[in-house]
């Protein structure tokens, strides 16, 4: 007999789509987070597998502080026009202005934990009962818990002690009116894995990804981009250096790392070396051990 | 190895080409289990320095002397708080040959939960025993419920021979207890190694401790068993999961099935039965985004189209005329229970199997196994939380199966709580 193997991307690609096709049968209104980060951009890749030849049956949905590198809304106005699928925005700055968020005071102010709250305001706004998200467990170790199918209460809740076992391939969409659940299909991908699949399917990024000059100032170890939602503390200074980010997130919380890969070759290469995990970089969970944990029980992505 | 594994992840072809191992970890509280898989990740570089930091931080806090490394695992504040595990724990790795997943099940809470949860997606179990102490009810536990599930390969680690004076004969002795036991349950492969995970002694590295020991290291098993064979691909099936129609001018009348198979190989051009309707048609093409297949076999996940129009939804299954699957509404399984509230005789629950959904009662509870001597029990048929036993079942509508012995993914179904929406139940089906 011939030998039917596949191999582990195929594998995790194969998982991915069964999750996703598993979601668009069990939910009436599920939505894809979109963030303009790499994680998100594979999501969008799997999803077109999964649906084609027609299209993925969900809107994107980005949560925006308005706080992002001008890259990353320009990489997202790109490929929605390519994917001629619905963008939906959420606004920090409006939950803002509607007296339902605040910006953090103090010397590193982040709109990255008041996401959460834009988020769940346009989950119940919109109705949607099922939310992709690109975390993987591999991330971090509060993620290393996390199921395919999280359910999440009337207040958008996680509550991991008491999670739904989640057994072969069968997935337990059932929920009550008003709960919704989070969906990951990457769960099983590292960070290797996901760049090599970029790297097999052709798939563009946003700039910032690869290495490139800017300003920077160094915070507690974490290089931060210079950006006008950040202010100087006594003795900082910016300087030019040769970097690129390891994720995208919010311009105010997410790190760069030095770095002269300018290809995607030697961006594997450096994953491949690397000694400091991709969150390492990551200000918004230096904040405390568990600080992943608090904020996605909260409903944070 | 560093070196080596660095060449094969920029390799993007070879990489691309490593197959996957998916294996669970079951061990009691004190045998060395998270010093084995920090010594796995640390030494496969899948540990980063900040996460080491982090953890050697915490430690400090703690008032630990050594660097704690089920701290890696151990993500939740109350599982940190309580210096337990209480849920399953996922861990990736990769060698030049392969990539792993490691499904890290606790000890102690909610143990048979979780290692069932585990151990219904891996292909290989590891069963640590201290050498210490030899077989104990744990290990005769792990190695039941790896049985059950239908792990195909058992690797039984002999753990601490170093505080055995690397002894051949303790080894032996354990090795001849577990053989005895495990020739009462269905296990195809099952080997044994002599391991310390705290020296290193055959994990990675063999060893010059125990020159008597011919057979191969930890890590080399886990790169070597063959698992091309773990899917069933004789028997096929294609569980319809989603009907597919783009409804534009280019695919205007495009109706695809899609799913993922759950046994046996199809190709275009196959004769292929619907059930329930038991329609028959030919495959005219299997489609993905990147162009048609030749062929496809579990578990991929494709799109097949068929040459005529037949009435065909998410929950029916096609399959090829001269090969069905049993099609019956009453239904044979043994069942894990995972809820606090004790299974209800006659109680009504919701079914899910394959892509299908429907509702189903309990008609009887025939025995309970008592899962540290696999002796049945007769006299007392309530099925609690952690307990495992065979019940019979009356579905809604008739499933389309085979025996979970001879295909997971066809023989398996949970059971959930129509109230609470909790899943309840795993049954394996007879």
């Amino acid at each position: 007999m011939a030998s039917y193997n596949l191999s582990h991307l195929k594998q995790l690609e194969a998982e991915a789509i069964y999750i996703m096709r598993e979601v668009a049968a069990q939910f009436e209104r599920p939505v894809l987070l979109f963030s303009g980060g790499k994680d998100s951009i594979v999501l969008t890749r799997l999803a077109e597998k999964a649906f084609w030849p027609a299209k993925m049956p969900f809107p994107l949905m980005h949560i925006d502080t308005g706080h992002n590198f001008p890259e990353t809304i320009a990489f997202r106005d790109k490929l929605v026009e390519k994917l001629g699928v619905e963008l939906i925005v959420g606004s920090v700055e409006e939950s803002i202005r509607q007296g339902k968020a605040q910006d953090e005071k103090g010397p590193n102010p982040s709109r990255n934990g008041l996401q959460t709250i834009t988020l769940l305001d346009k989950i119940e706004e919109l109705g949607f009962d099922a939310a992709f998200g690109g975390a993987r467990r591999d991330e971090e170790k509060a993620r290393a818990k996390e199921r395919f199918f999280s359910h999440r209460d009337e207040f958008g809740q996680w509550d991991p002690k008491n999670q739904r076992p989640e057994l072969w391939n069968l997935f337990n969409g059932r929920k009550n009116m008003g709960e919704h659940f989070r969906v990951f299909p990457i769960s099983n991908w590292t960070e290797m894995d996901v760049w090599q699949y970029i790297a097999q399917e052709g798939l563009e990024l946003p700039p910032i990804y690869f290495s490139h000059q800017r300003r920077v100032v160094n915070r507690g170890g974490v290089l931060l981009a210079e950006n006008p939602y950040i202010s100087l503390l006594n003795g900082e200074e910016y300087e030019t250096r040769t970097i690129r980010f390891r994720t995208v997130g919010d311009a105010t919380c997410t790190g760069a790392v030095e770095s002269d890969a300018d290809t995607l070759e030697k961006i594997i290469q450096e994953v491949a070396s690397a000694r400091i995990t991709e969150r390492g970089g990551r200000a918004d969970d230096r904040r405390s051990e568990a600080a992943m944990e608090d904020r996605k029980r909260q409903g944070y992505f | 190895m560093e070196q080596q594994l660095a060449n094969t992840a920029v390799d993007t072809d070879r990489y691309l080409n490593m197959d996957l191992l998916r294996f669970t970890t079951a061990g009691s509280v004190d045998d060395g289990k998270s010093t084995l898989i920090g010594r796995l990740l640390l030494d496969s570089k899948a540990i980063f320095e900040d996460q080491i930091e982090a953890i050697e931080r915490s430690s400090k806090q703690r008032g630990t002397e050594y660097v704690d490394l089920s701290l890696l695992t151990d993500g939740l504040r109350a599982e940190r708080e309580q210096g337990i595990t209480i849920d399953v724990a996922y861990r990736y790795f990769a060698t030049p040959r392969r990539k792993f997943i490691i499904a890290d099940t606790p000890g102690h809470i909610q143990y048979t939960r979780n290692m069932v949860t585990g151990a219904s997606t891996a292909n290989l179990a590891i069963v640590l025993v201290d050498a210490r102490h030899g077989v104990v009810e744990q290990t005769r536990r792990h190695a039941f419920i790896a049985s059950l599930l239908q792990i195909k390969h058992l690797v039984l680690a002999v753990n601490k021979m170093d505080l055995v004076d690397y002894s051949e004969d303790v080894f032996q002795k354990i090795k001849d207890d577990f053989s005895e036991f495990s020739s009462r349950l269905n296990i195809a492969d099952i080997r044994y190694i002599p391991i310390s995970a705290l020296k290193g002694d055959n994990v990675v590295e063999k060893t010059e401790n125990m020159p008597w020991f011919k057979g191969a290291t930890l890590l080399y098993t886990l790169e070597t068993v063959n698992i091309s064979s773990d899917h069933n691909h004789v028997d096929s099936r294609f569980p319809v999961q989603y009907v597919i129609r783009p409804q534009n001018d280019k695919f205007h009348d495009y109706r695809g099935y899609a799913g993922r198979i759950a046994g046996g190989v199809f190709k275009p051009g196959d004769e292929v039965m619907a059930l329930p309707s038991g329609f028959t048609s030919k495959i005219q093409s299997i489609d993905t985004i990147n162009g048609p297949l030749e062929e496809a076999f579990a578990p991929m996940s494709v799109t097949i189209t068929l040459e005529d129009d037949i009435d065909i939804s998410r929950g029916d299954m096609l399959v090829k005329p001269n090969n069905q699957p049993k099609t019956e509404q009453d239904i044979e399984l043994m069942i894990c229970w995972l809820n606090q509230k004790p299974l209800q005789p006659k109680g009504k629950y919701i079914l899910m199997h394959t892509t299908k959904s429907c509702k189903c009662i309990v008609k009887e509870v025939r025995y309970k196994v008592n899962i540290n001597t696999l002796h049945k029990i007769e006299d007392d048929l309530t099925l609690g939380l952690n307990e495992i036993g065979r019940i019979s079942l009356r579905a809604t509508e008739p499933l389309f199966f085979d025996s979970y012995n001879r295909n997971r993914a066809t023989g398996s179904l949970i059971l959930i709580d129509q109230f609470t929406n909790e899943t309840v139940g795993a049954g394996m089906i007879i």
